[in-house]
């Protein structure tokens, strides 16, 4: 158990996905406008976050991993070059999924949520996290606490970048950093502030 | 065609950089420029996948539905990683682990798919192979710019050749220890996107507000 809430501080705050990783980028930079906005992004990648990671965990472990298909009576079949293919599949088939459940039965949640689902998709953050789970090794119980934290902590780095950018727009800024340039310029600075936590031990 | 070939391997280059001023693909890019090699290395594999990903999707855009476009812009895309990571295992194991899941991440870098759904879909094959070889460059370009910066100054060596002697081997250059973390990208990219709209003031952004000036009488 002690493993797990260890695991789970190190993947918001030292290994944050967006701040030490640079995942997700594009919708960090492109959807940090507004607070509501990102709050509502952060949260529908935390919801596909904790679903796919440990579906494709399963999938690595029952289908792609070497010996993994012996049910089958395949002892010797390896396919784990099929890993992508297979992650960015179950990623669209989840996004797909959770929109229509969404749809039916909370429709005041996927009026919230519903315009950023399709974005997720592409969001290099949630293949990101399969990714990791697969470099890691983490089994089941681990990777369902590393899909939920490190989309905690996706969300907690795009609310606050909200946060600050409500605020930029009314300063003075020089004409060629204006929008972007210092949005990057923000983002560096949080990075830094989140390498604070790198020497927590736990 | 409108545009001339020319055309459309250049202009993504500077006028039309994907990174500066599209903001596409920054996602699995920045962890990867603290070395040369690695970002070379990394920019190859995008132009790679970004040309003949737009060459086949263009091929076949007769044939693609519309409604699962996405899929299907996908699978081609995931495919051509799947080939590119395989090659990097075989051939350049070292580079493969220090790149690890970005690789990967290569499927969901938004320049691909961008480029698949806004230009080949709509023109010819050698056009898109070009343009997507253009925007690949577009962003290797960016890519070895932030890796010259980080690894030169961060470790006083280019390539892994030194090049400003560092104060531990008995040189005289204190190297800057920040570059070779995560948010000295970050800056870098900042300032490279001041510097460029400087140069080209028409990529200057709108401000949301006007600061007012209240003249002295």
């Amino acid at each position: 158990m002690g493993d797990l809430v260890s695991l789970a501080v190190k993947a918001i705050f030292v290994e944050n996905l967006a701040l030490s990783f640079f995942l997700g980028m594009c919708t960090f930079i492109a959807v940090s406008k507004k607070i509501e906005t990102a709050i509502g992004l952060g949260l529908s990648v935390m919801v596909v976050q904790v679903i796919t990671v440990p579906a494709n965990n399963l999938i690595l472990t029952y289908l792609l991993k070497p010996g993994a298909l012996s049910w089958a009576g395949f002892p010797d079949v390896d396919l784990t070059f099929l890993g992508l293919i297979s992650y960015i599949g179950v990623i669209a088939a989840m996004v797909q999924i959770v929109e229509m459940t969404l749809d039916k039965y909370f429709p005041p949640l996927y009026n919230a949520l519903g315009i950023f689902l399709p974005l997720i998709t592409v969001n290099c953050a949630i293949l990101g996290g399969s990714l990791f789970m697969v470099e890691r090794d983490y089994n089941f119980a681990e990777s369902t606490t590393y899909g939920l934290a490190s989309g905690f902590g996706w969300a907690l780095a795009i609310a606050t970048m909200a946060g600050v950018r409500e605020k930029l727009k009314y300063s003075d800024i020089p004409d060629g950093l204006q929008g972007l340039g210092i949005t990057f310029i923000t983002a560096g600075l949080m990075a830094m502030g989140f390498m604070c936590f790198s020497g927590v031990k736990l | 065609m409108s545009q001339p070939k020319k055309e459309l391997l250049v202009d993504p280059l500077v006028d039309n950089n994907p990174i500066t001023l599209q903001v596409l693909g920054i996602c699995s890019a920045l962890a990867v420029t603290s070395s040369l090699q690695v970002a070379l290395v990394m920019s190859i594999a995008v132009v790679a996948v970004t040309g003949f990903s737009s060459l086949s999707i263009s091929i076949l855009r007769n044939y693609i539905p519309s409604s699962i476009r996405i899929i299907v812009q996908m699978v081609i895309i995931a495919s051509l990683v799947i080939l590119v990571d395989q090659i990097l295992k075989a051939f350049a194991f070292e580079i493969s682990k220090t790149l690890s899941v970005f690789v990967g991440l290569i499927i969901t870098n938004c320049i691909v798919m961008g480029r698949a759904e806004a230009f080949a879909m709509k023109n010819p094959p050698i056009a898109s192979f070009l343009d997507g070889v253009g925007n690949g460059l577009g962003y290797g370009l960016l890519l070895m710019l932030v890796g010259v910066v980080r690894e030169l100054f961060g470790s006083g060596s280019l390539f892994g050749i030194t090049i400003l002697e560092t104060v531990n081997n008995g040189g005289w250059y204190v190297p800057n220890g920040l570059l070779l973390l995560p948010p000295s990208a970050f800056f870098i990219i900042g300032l490279l996107i001041w510097a460029a709209r400087t140069w080209k003031p028409a990529q200057v952004e709108e401000r949301e507000f006007k600061i007012q000036v209240v003249e002295e009488h």
